[in-house]
């Protein structure tokens, strides 16, 4: 494992031990789930689908009850302490939860409202924040006319725009092109040098090289943690992808 | 103060914001919300006429006489009917009616003077297309008046007195019996249940499908400011509506509008939030935008069939007249009704407005209480 800095070793953004989800008919999703990811970090989860990575980030942000275990994130509990958790966090799931039938600048203004930024203040904020991500251009066009790339741009935007401590991005790069996709990161990264803690999702192998420090799931239990080079050791494999592709097959294996 | 910031700075408020401009961007949203009065103020308060009038009637006077001619003008008078020409023989009437050119057919035999001379009782017959029941109603009760007023004619020249008894009616509320003035009051509480069901489960189905639901509840909004923000604008439609038609039955209608229209405001709330409560619970039960309007026309169906608002409820079979107490607007058409007829104040309202609110606190419960669930 890396060694942390010492400006970011006070207190790790999130703390699971035990965590564990148990879906109405008995499915496990989660299970006995021991991750810790420290402040101003990039992080992978990676997984074949079906794994518990998106459950993992739904109990993180709270819209998962946890059934067991514990879970701290900013250093306040989700089974206790949700509402303040949800004043630090920000989420931009697949499906982006943008509404169409806004414009740019109304959706970047509706969810800074929500995150308690009002008047003068909220004004100038969201110009500075549109400029950042090069959308001022675009600020009067509704987001459903906006390109997959764009809108992956201004879901982070809207995510961020009360500039959280920890960032939850769940398959964010789904269906948008490599110049997007490279655009992205480039933010991620910006976000990263101030502070922001990232957990991304992803199936994509450059952008699970991309992170600081990356988790494996599969079949609901964590079985890899560590950097690029620690889980190219650990599975004695050459690249992230033969690695993803072994698991997939022990797997199948498993099931057969 | 402290409540003052509070209220300032909830976040409900960037909901309600959000929540008109969409409406206003949505445009088949808006037809609904706007054409819909309309349509059906028109389609309700024009085209649904209960009352009969005017049946066309052809006529068989083989009698050819002064009785017959005055039987036949009678008949006419009525208003049940419309003398639309005569026919030769019972053949021809036949066809009249087959052929719909007639629906009733008025027969007067020969001898018809020669008995109400000889004091015998004369006979004629009215012939009725009874096809549709309610226009064979009106044609029923027509040929019976027409008898009766001929009746008494007849016997007051014959023996000179006044008849021993006569029975007035006198229609309150409605004078002229139009079904319009019964009609436009309850298209308003139409209005209220499809906006506050259909259109309101539908938008709040809409945010989970797209994920917007998922992203707002990350966010520090809660619960409680979000369903008031989801809920709050689709009020203020409601209101909207309500005036729009009150206005409208006024201007065009002549819709009586007797009593406290403070008091109709206010009797509106508890049936706003029992439909509400109705949206909201559809809203837990569909999947997506279709299911939500599917289950919406479905209790759209028993609302516009029992409630009252078309057919009366006493005319109903018992069990009909059960489902009809569980719907909301089977108690506001009582309330509107009341208050907009027969000016009547909330001394003789209260029993529809006890059960109105018990309906809305059960049903609103249950339904906050399911899409507490769903969202977490």
């Amino acid at each position: 494992m890396t060694a942390v800095p010492p400006e970011q070793a006070k207190g790790d953004a999130v703390v699971t031990t035990a965590l564990r989800k148990v879906f109405p008919g008995g499915f496990v999703a989660v299970d006995h789930l021991d991750l810790t990811i420290h402040r101003g970090e990039v992080f992978g989860l990676l997984g074949p689908n079906g794994s518990g990575k998106t459950t993992t980030i739904r109990m993180l942000c709270g819209l998962l009850k946890p059934t067991g275990g514990r879970a701290m994130v900013v250093g306040h509990d989700v089974a206790i302490e949700a509402e303040v958790i949800r004043t630090k966090i920000g989420y931009m799931s697949q499906k982006y939860g943008l509404y169409d039938d806004l414009t740019v600048y109304e959706n970047l203004r509706f969810y800074a409202t929500v995150y308690g930024l009002h008047g003068k203040n909220r004004a100038a904020h969201l110009e500075d924040h549109m400029a950042q991500i090069g959308i001022t251009d675009r600020r009067n066009q509704l987001a459903g006319n906006l390109s997959g790339g764009w809108k992956q741009r201004l879901a982070l935007a809207c995510a961020t725009a009360h500039e959280p401590e920890m960032l939850f991005l769940d398959e964010p790069t789904a269906g948008v092109d490599p110049a997007a996709r490279r655009a992205f990161w480039k933010s991620i990264y910006t976000l990263a040098e101030r502070g922001t803690t990232v957990l991304v999702t992803t199936h994509y192998m450059d952008e699970a090289e991309r992170c600081q420090r990356l988790a494996f799931l599969s079949r609901s239990h964590l079985i890899a943690i560590g950097t690029v080079a620690e889980i190219l050791e650990h599975f004695k494999q050459p690249t992230i992808e033969d690695v993803f592709i072994e698991l997939q097959r022990r797997d199948e294996g498993a099931a057969a | 103060m402290r409540m003052f910031e509070r209220v300032r700075n909830a976040r409900f408020w960037p909901m309600l914001w959000k929540e008109f401009i969409q409406m206003r961007r949505d445009r088949l949203m808006l037809a609904m919300m706007t054409g819909l009065p309309a349509v059906q103020l028109i389609l309700f308060g024009y085209a649904i006429q209960t009352e009969v009038r005017h049946l066309p009637t052809v006529v068989l006077d083989e009698s050819r006489t002064a009785e017959s001619r005055a039987l036949i003008a009678v008949v006419g008078n009525t208003g049940n009917f419309d003398i639309v020409g005569a026919v030769a023989d019972r053949v021809a009437l036949r066809h009249a009616i087959e052929q719909g050119i007639a629906h009733a057919g008025l027969v007067i035999p020969p001898d018809f003077e020669r008995d109400i001379k000889r004091g015998r009782t004369a006979h004629a017959q009215m012939i009725v297309d009874a096809a549709d029941p309610q226009s064979s109603a009106a044609a029923i009760s027509g040929a019976q008046l027409s008898a009766a007023a001929r009746n008494t004619a007849i016997t007051s020249t014959r023996v000179r007195t006044q008849p021993p008894l006569e029975m007035s009616v006198r229609p309150w509320y409605n004078p002229e019996q139009l079904s319009s003035v019964f009609i436009v009051p309850g298209v308003i509480g139409v209005l209220l249940t499809i906006t506050m069901t259909l259109i309101t489960s539908t938008a709040i189905v809409r945010e989970r499908e797209r994920g917007t639901l998922e992203q707002l509840i990350v966010t520090p909004i809660g619960k409680p400011s979000l369903m008031l923000g989801k809920l709050v604008p689709f009020v203020v439609v409601g209101f909207v509506q309500m005036t729009v038609v009150l206005g409208l039955g006024d201007l065009v209608f002549q819709i009586p509008n007797v009593g406290s229209l403070w008091l109709l405001y206010v009797l509106t709330i508890p049936f706003i939030v029992a439909s509400l409560g109705v949206g909201l619970l559809i809203s837990t039960i569909a999947r997506n935008q279709v299911q939500a309007m599917q289950v919406s026309f479905f209790f759209m169906l028993p609302n516009i069939l029992l409630s009252g608002y078309i057919f009366p409820r006493v005319a109903m079979p018992v069990p009909a007249q059960w489902i009809g107490l569980l719907l909301p607007l089977t108690y506001y058409l009582n309330i509107i009704r009341g208050i907009l007829l027969k000016g009547i104040g909330f001394a003789n309202l209260w029993r529809p407005t006890v059960s109105l609110i018990v309906f809305a606190i059960v049903i609103f419960t249950i339904s906050v209480k399911r899409f507490s669930k769903t969202i977490e």
